[in-house]
Parts: structure tokens; sequence; C-alpha cells
């Protein structure tokens, strides 16, 4: 199971009298195997709200639970991948992917089976030995996706993960991702600023406004997906082309904008 | 900016600011204005330098001097090396251990190692003991002081990734926190020696048997000024070898990861 729950949730950095309000009133239910993208100007929020599913911040009010269990301290059942990607630079591939692996009971040979079959499954066999240094962005992101999903985790929690990457790696992964969330479906907090990654990746969108973060919308994709049947296109560009996912996007963009002007009024 | 100087020019440079400081204490000595027991000539230096090589002066001869003393200093500095690192590391990582430890460290690494020596004997004797707790003295800090700066200073990043991944403590440590401060820690050690190495004559005024700082005392006693620079070059030279071998090491770690980042 995965079902992540927002109730209430404010946070502020800082003393609450004088501190900055980062998030308010923050309600949200992600149920088990969703995918869920949050989108929202830069400094909404947005990460916060992951932060918190992680267990690297704490809320300053209300509750985030996974499975109706407050969150204390980060763990392995919600595998984070960083935008930065955060390999260990001195470890290589296969030894990154193992790090999480020997925390848990695992014997020995399950855990080689395990990241034999994530190695394969991420086209990163033949790097096993290499280090992050030596593989490109695209693949260090890879290696870090391939690190988090070996877990096995109820909850994937995804930071801007494709936002440091050049245009074209970035739609390569995006196809990918879907490839491997249609397969192996996870429950998924994704965070970023790009409109049509959102759109294209997730079965629901929030929309926040700019600080103090609140969630303005949620739109659901995944019927207007099913409907339109845009997994029948494999290409990224051939979905974007949809009228369906056009008027979507425009919706998101338009309700961003309004988010601009405030704050620039 | 400045104009970059090739090695060849360094060593160059290097060797004129030697030989113009040689010729200078040459000239001093030989002009007769200072007495030859205040100021003996390089020439009587580099002469006695050569007798000690092979002829026993309290003792034993100048490598044997040179010998004993590094064997006190290895043990001091390793000493130093082992407890200071994880002590600067863990420091690092739990708080509660950095605010009770800090103030009292803090406080003593400003007493010099020397003033240790009445204690060291008292405690660990003349032979190897108070010796090697003198260098100790001096080489703990910037061991502790730079795997503890290393701690601190690796990316959150990395330290939420292992947390995340569900890494207990005593492998974050290992696995994180020691690799991330490796730079750090290498030229902890380099000034470390240094100061292992500066302690020792003061480690040896104490000690009864052998060690260039031993000889040198001896030197002192029979009003041989010679000896006792004779032992100041030998000191010079081991600390010039020391530093380039661990600067070596230092670069080719550093090299290594420059890569890797």
């Amino acid at each position: 199971m995965g079902v992540i729950q927002f109730k209430d949730v404010n946070k502020i950095f800082g003393p609450r009298e004088t501190g900055f309000q980062a998030l308010q009133d923050i309600n949200l239910e992600i149920r088990d195997k969703e995918f869920v993208a949050i989108v929202g100007p830069s400094g909404c929020g947005k990460t916060t709200c992951l932060r918190m599913v992680a267990g690297f911040e704490p809320a300053t009010d209300g509750m985030v639970t996974v499975d109706g269990t407050p969150i204390k301290r980060p763990g392995p059942d919600r595998a984070v991948v960083f935008q930065q990607f955060a390999l260990f630079p001195w470890k290589s591939v296969y030894d990154n992917i193992d790090m999480g692996l020997r925390n848990l009971n695992v014997s020995r040979s399950e855990r080689e089976a395990r990241i034999a079959d994530i190695l394969t499954l991420m086209n990163l066999t033949q790097y096993a030995k290499h280090f992050p240094h030596q593989l490109s962005g695209g693949m260090q992101q890879r290696v870090a996706i391939a690190r988090a999903y070996v877990l096995d985790p109820d909850v994937l929690l995804m930071d801007e993960p494709f936002g440091a990457l050049d245009a074209q790696t970035r739609v390569v992964m995006q196809e990918e991702l879907v490839r491997l969330a249609r397969k192996n479906p996870r429950t998924v907090l994704f965070i970023t600023h790009a409109v049509e990654e959102a759109v294209y990746l997730a079965d629901r969108v929030a929309i926040m406004t700019r600080a103090p973060g609140r969630i303005k919308e949620v739109l659901d994709v995944a019927s207007i997906r099913n409907a339109e049947d845009w997994d029948s296109h494999e290409k990224i560009e051939d979905v974007m082309d949809l009228e369906s996912f056009v008027h979507l996007r425009t919706h998101i963009w338009r309700s961003l904008r309004e988010e601009k002007a405030a704050q620039h009024a | 900016m400045q104009k970059q100087i090739s090695f060849r020019q360094s060593v160059v440079l290097g060797l004129l600011g030697l030989a113009s400081f040689i010729g200078l204490w040459h000239g001093l000595a030989v002009s007769g204005m200072i007495s030859n027991v205040f100021l003996p000539s390089p020439v009587e230096v580099y002469d006695r330098f050569t007798t000690l090589l092979d002829r026993r002066f309290a003792g034993a001869t100048l490598q044997g001097h040179l010998f004993a003393s590094f064997q006190r200093f290895a043990y001091g500095f390793l000493l130093a090396a082992l407890i200071g690192i994880p002590l600067g590391l863990l420091m690092g990582w739990y708080q509660l251990l950095d605010e009770i430890v800090s103030p009292l460290f803090d406080a003593l690494r400003f007493v010099a190692p020397i003033a240790w020596v009445p204690f060291a004997a008292l405690w660990f004797g003349t032979g190897i003991g108070g010796p090697i707790m003198i260098i100790f003295a001096g080489a703990f800090p910037p061991c502790v002081i730079n795997a503890y700066r290393g701690a601190k200073f690796v990316d959150p990043r990395l330290i939420e990734a292992a947390n995340m991944l569900g890494t207990p403590s005593h492998r974050v440590i290992r696995e994180v926190l020691l690799p991330s401060s490796v730079p750090s820690i290498i030229s902890g050690l380099r000034v470390s020696a240094g100061l292992g190495w500066q302690s020792l004559v003061g480690a040896e005024l104490i000690v009864a048997s052998a060690g260039v700082g031993y000889m040198m005392v001896q030197g002192q006693a029979n009003v041989s000024t010679t000896t006792v620079m004779a032992g100041m070059v030998a000191i010079g030279l081991v600390g010039l070898a020391l530093d380039s071998a661990l600067r070596l090491a230092e670069r080719i770690i550093q090299r290594r990861r420059g890569l890797e980042n």
C-alpha cells in the first residue's frame, strides 16, 4: 500500500509569528499506485510538500501520513529521486544501487538478482562498474531512479528529477518513466514546474498558488488520458499534439500565469 | 592576474633563496664579527653533519638518532590520526558530542605540546611513552579539526540520500562522511605531521637514550654548536621529505577525486 495524505498542513520556516509561511492549508490525498504531479510557480513550496513526505521536514501544523501513519523520519519505504541525482561519487553504479538494499534484510544472492533486474530494466547493465562522474546527466538520473526503484518502495518521491537534464534527454527520460510506471506501478509524487511533463506523466495534477502555497486546483488527467487513449501513442510529441492534451496544458498555463501576475502586482 | 610560474622556475627560485641564505650565513661566519662558537660556518656544520653520519655521538650515529626519533614520531602521529580522525567525524555527525567536546578541545589545543613535558614524563615515563604523548599533543588537533570540517561540509543531499535509503549512522559515517572528507583529512594530516615533527625536539628533551633532540641537547652540553646545527639541518630535511611525501599523496588523491566529482 502507499496512500499519502496531507491533512490541514501548514509549514512555517522560522518562528511562528515572524517566520516565512511556505505552505497553507494543504489537503491532498494521493491514492495507492496513483501518479500525482504538483506544479506551481518557483518558491511556492511544492518541493517542501515532497520533503515532508520524505521525512526531511516536519509539518508545522496538521499531519502528513503514509497509510495512516504519521511520518517521523526518512526511510526506504519512501524512496526519493533528487533533482541533482545525489549519487555517491565514490561508489560505482552497482554499489550506489546496492547502498539501500544492504539496509534491508535481504540475502546477498537476492540483492544481486534484484540489482541485475533493475540494471536490465533501466538499460544500465554495461555501466555497472562505472562511477557517476563517467556518466552523462541522463544516465546518472537513471541510476538514481534505479537506486530508488530497487527498494520496491510503496511511495516514490521525485523532486524535479529531469530539471537538470537537457531537453532531448528529458524527453527520453519522460518516456522511460511512463514505461516504468506502467510496468511497475507505484504511488508517485512528482514535483515539476514543467507543465507538459506533468500532464504527460501524471494521473492527477495539483496546481499550487504562489507563497504561501495552497492547492488551487486538482485536475484529473487520467480520465482524459483513458478516454482519448493517449497511451496508444508511443511518442511524447504525438501525445502533445492531441487536442485534449493541448486543452489541459493551456488550462494549467493560464492558471499558473494568474499566479505570476499576482506576484508582480 | 599574476603570471604563472613554471615548475622549473620555481625550483630555480627556491635554490636561489637557499643559496643566498647559505652565502649570507657563510659571509657572516667568516667575517670574524661573530665568535665561531656563536655562529659556526656552513662548511663546519656540513663537516660535522657528515662526521655524525659515520661516527657515534651521544650513543648513536645521526641515522640512529633519526631512526629513534622517527619511530617515536610515527607512533605519536599514527595514534593522533587513529583517534583524531574518528573523533572529528563523530563530532561532525553527533551534535551532542560536538557540544560536549568542542569547548574543551578548543581550549586544550592552545596549550603548546612542550607544556606537556612534565606530565608526559610523569605519566608515561621518559622511555617511549612520554615523547609519544608530546608528539601526539602536537599532531592531534589538526586531525580532529579537519575531519570535523570535512564531516560538516559534506553535501547535505548525500546525507539525505543515505537517510532515505535507511542507512544506519555507523554506515553513513564510514561510507558517506569519511570518503567525502578525504581531501580535508589529508590536508589535516599534512599539518599534523608538520606539527608532530616540530614537537619532537621538545619531546626528546626528556628522553635519556637516543633521538635527534637528545643528540642536540648533548651537543649543547658539550658546547658543540655545530652538533646542534647539524641536528637542526637533519630535522629540517626530514620534515621537508615528510611534507613532500604527504603533499604528493594529497595531489594524487585530489586528482583522482577531481575526476570523480
